[in-house]
Parts: structure tokens; sequence; C-alpha cells
């Protein structure tokens, strides 16, 4: 993070206690920060990146299957890629991006905490997170991967490309993920400020609270079976070898142990994002705090027991399809509860259309109807069709990217202010976000229908009537793409020249806008003092802003 | 209307009895995830133009949801996703239910092609032809990684797995072409996995078994010829009757019921077996072939586990072979001639 000479002469005299931004310039005092605002600006920078390069993937994979021959490149290749695609997208950028990005910065803030309960194991997962991106991006280099972000054996242990450092990679990451949930975990139970009961606490923070168990309970199986997997590749000792005993199947429970409540990972801190956001655009209490609140757990506990939903056509038996069928149909229940007390918090609230607001809405239709589909892929028999298609494909991706980058997107706007100080262009913004979710659409909702007409996912090539719908979709990716080039082009400009932002630009009562923006190091002079509920909007006193000066 | 869905849904032809069944309830799901998602999106479009903000120092009223309405939020979805999934299930048991009366066909999925060996003589790669109107039931197994069976018009898929059998069933309703995709990732040539499925009116598959019972060549339609699979000797039962006393089974094993140092094949198919452990196995395709390729897994009360794994010493034909030759082995109905197609038990118990 840069910071221009403009701004510190903006600043300069203002405040006694310089913000965090000012607080040290070298790039020694980023490196070797135990600031959390600095840790999650760091996380912030390197998922962008991430996803970036991951996005980069998809549209060069996009671009190859506008013709159902080969072309472009060969198959190795595009298994290679959306290998990487995947690995990139999940364990770099959607695991780390909302909890250690903005979990880091502002979970702090919102329980009035001067920092995370161990600092500097908040940098150790940072430089884990860096270790792991490093080791899977040199395996990537030298050989690659080709087998999915997924890793079936018996594939995955007699594939001819380098898996080992691949899933090493993913290994090491994976302790990233428990050092950032652990951190959070202690940190909400004791830097609580005074008079913040647990029913007083932010909606973010429980959806972060709830996605820090999955972490460090599911993560560790993770661990198990890409270790199991990496052993098995080098001394191969036949554990998911039927030959010599060994059971093919065992690897995906084992997977989808870990990575069904991954993929609450990836959206709880989404929620949690939009919960906070809807709250403040439309300036109005939470509707049903509790029932968002406690959904979020219902979330992560129900979450451990559906992965056989992933199952259904892999042999395991009806029976058994079909109570992983009947309890994946509760996961949904938790998400509904969640989108209806959003709508319900936007009733009789006061409602404004920012950038943010864009995006929630786009965040609510991508969830609802991507969470449905979710319901209907869990449906048993329908998932016999569906399964491996690209209806999968989309439907996860209507999560992922609609509704998880979607509140990624809100939660940069949102905060943009908080973090740096800077306003950006709204119009810019409005136009970037209509054309990220009309793109999205257009890029989806094909892949809905090739699902549908029977494409199964990751084909290099493909039978021919499939190619109209394919040239939709790439065409729908492309204009996806200049959506996001936009905002990196805008919120770039704005952190250099941008004009300085007010304290709290929304008018906002989460609590993280009770200290100045961007906060000094030590976030509070003073401990504030909670005692009324986040985004309480019966007065219209901005809540108390405690001046560092 | 069914037709109309299907077109703007982009559902492939309906050519198996499964088909418009699933697709029925496909417009179901769809149509209500619509309803569904348009009403929360109606909804929220109504508050943001009724509740806009009007100043810039608004104050709104602290609403909380009154428990009825909690509960509605609950109940509601709950009511369909249960729905869906009763209707869902009854569809999945059937489709994992094969019905007695099936013809079977044994699968052989391996990098990156598809083999099919019918227990009365001909094997075929890439090229399943059933009889229309038929019950099929694929026996499959896979040579290396991970497949999966994949045909959109019948819209059934089964994964196929190594070192165990696996099944699925259709009815292929409409004669024609279509096609068989690989649905599980398999490596580099995944996407060219791909074969066909020809459902012929009975006579004419009638007519084409004939052909392949006399011998005759099996490559009248310019398919691959295969190079890597012995023309078919006799059926599989007396294949099989060859296989055993090539690879010395039959010094273990009797056909005529006589105890010897292995089980005797007599009667042995159907039977359920006490195991050594003490729990009761039901000999079927899958325990006799798991029996084959890792003996001492499992091994019936009273017997030594002395047997050598035949792991990678029987290609995927000859293990068909076997347990076809061990199926014909009835004393209340003993066969001699080619097994007729629907002989066989149901298997996992039902």
């Amino acid at each position: 993070m840069r910071l221009s000479e403009a701004d510190s002469h903006a600043l300069a005299g203002a405040p006694a206690h310089p913000d965090y931004l000012h607080d040290g310039t070298t790039v020694m005092s980023w490196l070797n920060t135990r600031d959390h605002k600095r840790v999650g600006i760091m996380f912030l920078v390197s998922v962008i990146f991430f996803f970036f390069v991951g996005g980069l993937f998809a549209l060069l994979m996009r671009f190859k299957l506008l013709q159902p021959g080969p072309f472009f490149m060969d198959a190795l290749s595009y298994n290679r890629m959306f290998t990487l695609h995947g690995i990139i997208m999940i364990f770099l950028f959607l695991i780390p991006a909302i909890p250690s990005a903005f979990g880091n910065f502002v979970l702090p803030l919102m329980i009035g905490a001067r920092d995370v309960a161990f600092p500097r194991l908040n940098l150790a997962s940072f430089y884990v997170y860096l270790s792991g991106a490093t080791i899977a991006i040199w395996g990537m280099l030298h050989g690659g991967a080709d087998t999915g972000w997924t890793f079936y054996a018996p594939y995955s242990t007699t594939s001819p490309t380098q898996v080992a450092p691949v899933l090493l990679g993913a290994f090491v990451l994976g302790f990233s993920s428990i050092l950032t949930g652990l951190n959070f975990i202690v940190t909400v139970h004791t830097l609580r400020a005074p008079g913040l009961n647990w029913m007083k606490m932010p909606l973010f923070v429980w959806s972060t609270y709830a996605t820090s168990i999955i972490q460090i309970l599911a993560t560790p199986v993770l661990a198990i079976a890409l270790l199991i997997v990496t052993v098995e590749r080098i001394g191969g000792f036949g554990l998911f070898d039927p030959a010599r005993g060994g059971d093919p199947v065992l690897f995906q429970h084992m997977f989808w142990f870990y990575s069904h409540p991954a993929v609450y990972i990836m959206i709880l801190p989404a929620m949690g994002v939009i919960s906070e956001t809807v709250c403040a655009f439309s300036r109005k209490n939470p509707f049903g705090y509790r029932a968002i609140a406690f959904s979020s757990l219902g979330i992560a506990f129900v979450g451990f027991f559906t992965w056989g939903h992933h199952l259904f056509v892999a042999g395991q038996s009806v029976f058994v399809g079909g109570a992983f069928g009947l309890l994946s149909m509760f996961v949904g229940i938790f998400t509904a509860i969640k989108v209806f007390n959003w709508v319900g918090t936007m009733y009789r609230g006061a409602i404004t259309f920012k950038t943010p607001f864009a995006y929630i809405c786009g965040f609510l239709y991508f969830l609802v109807f991507g969470g449905m589909t979710g319901v209907a892929l869990a449906t048993t028999s329908l998932d016999i069709h569906w399964h491996d298609t690209y209806f999968v494909v989309a439907h996860f991706h209507f999560i992922m990217v609609g509704a998880s980058v979607m509140a990624f997107l809100a939660a940069l706007h949102y905060w943009f202010p908080k973090m740096f100080g800077k306003t950006y262009h709204e119009g810019w913004g409005l136009v970037a976000a209509s054309l990220i979710i009309l793109g999205f659409n257009a890029t989806f909702i094909p892949q809905f229908l090739l699902g549908n007409f029977g494409m199964p996912r990751r084909y290099y090539q493909y039978p021919e009537h499939f190619q109209a719908l394919n040239v939709a979709s790439t065409a729908g990716a492309t204009l996806l793409g200049f959506g996001f080039v936009i905002i990196v082009i805008y919120l770039g400009i704005a952190l250099r020249w941008g004009s300085r932002s007010e304290e709290n630009p929304w008018g906002s009562k989460g609590f993280e806008w009770l200290t100045a923006s961007p906060p000094p190091t030590h976030n509070f002079d003073e401990i504030p003092t909670i005692t009324q509920m986040p985004h309480d909007y019966r007065t219209h006193e901005p809540p108390g802003v405690i001046r560092v000066a | 209307m069914n037709e109309l869905l299907r077109r703007l849904l982009f559902l492939p032809d309906q050519a198996s009895s499964f088909a418009r069944d699933f697709d029925q309830l496909h417009y179901f799901v769809i149509l209500t995830t619509f309803v569904m998602s348009t009403a929360v999106g109606l909804t929220a479009i109504f508050f943001f133009i009724r509740y806009r903000r009007r100043s810039e120092t608004q104050t709104t009223p602290h609403i909380e949801p009154p428990a009825w309405m909690e509960a509605l939020f609950v109940v509601v979805p709950l009511t369909f996703f249960v729905a869906w999934f009763f209707l869902g299930y009854r569809e999945f048991v059937r489709q994992n239910t094969p019905p007695i009366d099936t013809m079977d066909v044994y699968v052989m999925g391996k990098q990156w092609m598809w083999k099919f060996a019918y227990p009365d003589g001909p094997n075929s790669i890439n090229v399943l032809r059933v009889p229309a109107g038929q019950n099929v039931r694929l026996l499959m197994t896979s040579r290396d990684v991970i497949h999966s069976f994949y045909v959109p018009e019948f819209r059934v898929k089964m994964d196929v797995l190594p070192g165990r059998y696996t099944e699925l069933w259709f009815n292929a309703t409409t004669p024609g072409r279509y096609q068989i995709l690989c649905a599980e990732y398999c490596g580099a040539g995944h996407s060219i996995m791909r074969g066909e499925v020809i459902a012929l009116k009975p006579q004419e598959y009638e007519d084409w078994a004939a052909s392949q019972r006399r011998g005759l060549a099996d490559r009248q339609d310019g398919q691959p010829t295969a190079l890597d699979f012995t023309p078919p000797l006799g059926n599989l039962v007396e294949q099989g009757k060859r296989v055993a006393a090539d690879q010395g089974c039959l010094k273990c094993h009797t056909t005529d019921g006589t105890r010897h140092i292995g089980p005797t094949w007599l009667d042995l198919y159907g039977r359920r077996e006490r195991l050594t452990d003490g729990s009761v196995v039901l000999v079927d395709e899958a325990y006799l072939t798991e029996s084959m390729m890792d003996p001492a897994l499992r091994i019936v009360e009273g017997f030594q586990p002395v047997m050598p794994s035949f792991q990678g010493k029987l290609a995927g034909p000859e293990t068909a072979a076997l347990v076809e030759f061990i199926k014909s082995l009835q004393s209340d109905a003993v066969r001699t001639g080619p097994s007729e197609g629907p002989a066989y038990a149901p298997i996992r118990g039902r």
C-alpha cells in the first residue's frame, strides 16, 4: 500500500496520533507489523492479486471453450488451468478473502478491542499464507497439477503431473486459515468492550465467529486428506488403491467432510457483511437479530452433516443418499431465515441506493437463486442428471462468485473510507456494479442451461450442440472481466487522488465507526462503553465518534 | 407444456422411462425457485421504492419480527424443501432399484474408453446396443481411475469405480443413438471418453445378437475395431469355465457340491454365507469379484485364508466370465446353454 505525499500533507498536523497508515511508512514497518489493520490490508492486497490471477485463468478457459474442438491450448494445459483456477480462487481468494482481510480489519474495531488476542500469530498467519501460496505456485510452474481442485483419488495419486507440491501448498494454506480462526475466537471471547455482551455483538462478528469454528474443526481433516494423498504419491501405500485393500471413495468422504463446510467458510462471512451493510444503507436495526445470529451457528453446525450430497452417484448406498439429502435441506432453511430477515430489515427503513447497496441487491438475488438451485441439487434424483455437469458449476459460482464476491465488493466499498479515509467515484462504482451483475448473469445462466443440456464439467472438448451456449457464456465472462478492471482503476485513482472522506460517510451506526477513519494504530484512545445495539437508528445523532485529536 | 418447458430449459430428448418423471420434478423445482426468488426480489424492490431515504437525518423505528413471523420464515421454505426431498427420493430409490427382469451387460471403463461384455458372448468397445423397451442393467467397474457413465437423454449417471461393481439400469423407450459421456474427471482424455448407446427395435437387436453369436463381424457400422480384446469364443459361461480351468480355480473349488479347500461353486451365487467374523454376506457379483481380487478380506467360516489375489491376473472380461460361470452353477436349474439374459437374482439383498 503506497501512500502519496499529498496524503501526509493533508493529514499533517491534524491528529495527535497518526492513523495506522502513517504510523511508520517504511516497508519494514508493514512487513513486521502487529497491527491487525495492517495485516488485514496486506491480506486484502494479496487476495485481490490472486483473484485477478485466478480470473485470468478463467478467461483463458472461456476463450478456449469458444470452439468445441482443440483450440488455443492443448488438453493438458486446459486441465491444469481449471485446476489452478480452482485452487487459487478457493484457497488463495475465497477462504481468506472476507475473514482474513476484512475480518482482521474490522472485527477488533467492532468489538471495541485494541487488537486481536494474538497479534504476532496474526502476522504469522499472513506469512503462512504467503508460504503456502509460494509452494503451490512453485508446483504449478514446475509441472502443475491436473487433478481439479478436488484432487480425487485414485486419479490424483497416479496423475503424471506434479501434484505433491500443490497439495502441500494447500496443506500449508490450511494452517493460515486455522490460525486466523483461532485468533478470532479468542478475541471475541476475551476482548469485547465493556457493555458489549453476546447479544449486542454486531452480526458480522457472529458470522465470523461461526466461520472460525468451522475453520478450526474442518481444516485439519482436509490437511489429513491432502497429506495422505501426498504420502501416497511419494510412498505408495495403497490407501486409495483397491488392488491393495484401499478404498477410492474414502478420499471423497474425507475431502468433502472439509470442503462442504468450507463452502460455508466462504459464504458465512459474506452473509455477515450483508447483515451489516443492509442495516447501514436501510438505516434500520437488523430485523430478527437473534434469528440471523443463531442461523450462522446453525449453518456452521449442520454444514458438517451434509457432505454426502456430493456422493449421490459415487456408489454410496441409497439410504445414505437419502439421509444426506434430507440433512442438506436444513442448511437451506438457515439461509432462508437470513434472506427473509435481510429483506425484513428494509421494511420501514430509509434506504439509499449507493454502490454497496447495488451489491447487496446482487447478493440477495444470486444467493436466493444459487441457494435454491443448491437445494435442488440436493434433491437426490435430480442430482443424478445434474451431477458433475455445468449445472453444478453454475450453481456454485452463483454462491461463490455471485454471492461471496458481491459481498466482498460491498465490503470493499462500504469500508473503503474506513480503511483509507478516501472517497471513490460513486458514478463509476454504480457503472461497475451494473456491469458485473449483468456480466455475471450472462456468464452463468447459459451454464445452468448447459448443465440441463448434459454437458459434463472439466471438458476440454465438447459435442458441437453445446457450442452456442458456451459462446454466450464466454461473452458474459468478458463483460464481467471489464467490470472488475473498472473497479481497480477507480479505486486506484481514489487511493492516490481521492478526496478525504468524512469520518462516517454513510451515517452508519455499526460499532466500527465509533473510531476515526482511518483509525489510529491502537484503534481507540479510550475504549468505548457499549450501551446500545449495533445499528440502532432511533435517533439521528451520529454515533459518538471518538476523535483521536 | 412438457415440450415447451423442456425446450426452454434446454433439457435433452426424453429417451428413457425415467426421463419424463425426472423432468416433471425438474419443472416443479425450477418453477418454485423462480417464484421464490422473484417474490424475494419484488419485495425488496417494493421496500426500496416505498422506504427510500428522504432526508439525511431520517430516523427509523426499531422493529423486530413477531414470533409467528419467524416461524413462518422457517415453515414455508421447509415445507417446499421437504416436499422436494420426498418427491426426489422416491424417484431416486426407483432409479437405484433395478427390476428383476433386466438384461445385464458388463461395463468396464478405462482411460479413455468403454468396454461392454454381454453374458451371451459379444464384446464391444464404445458402442452399447440394447433393445428398446427392455430393462437393461449395467454392472460397471473401472480398470484404473474413477469414471462416470452418463447418458443425458436417459437422465442416468453412475460412477464407475475401480475394485468394485456399481450398477445402473434404464429402459430406452425410443430407438435411436445416444451419446455416452464420462462425467467424472479422469485425465487428459476425459472429454473424449465418449461412447454411444444404440437402442434398437427388439427385432433388430435380436438379429444383431444372432449375428454376433454366429461369430460374424461386429464391425458393420464403422465403429473403431478393437485390437485389444479377444474375439468371443463361446458365451461368457463357456469362457468362464475355460478361465477357471486355466487359472487353476478348480484345484480348490469344486462345481459339484463337494467340499474342498475353498467353498464349492455349486449354488454359491445367491447363497448367504456366514463369515469368519460372524457376519453374513450375500454372495453376489460384488462379493464374488471382491473374493477374486482381495480374497483375504472376507473369508467364509470354516475355510482358511489361503487363496491368492487375482488382481492384475484376470482381465475385466475374464472376471465377468468367471462370475457368469459361477452364476450358472445352480443345482435346481442347471443351465447348460448361454444364460438367457434376465437370469440374475437381484443384488444387494433386495
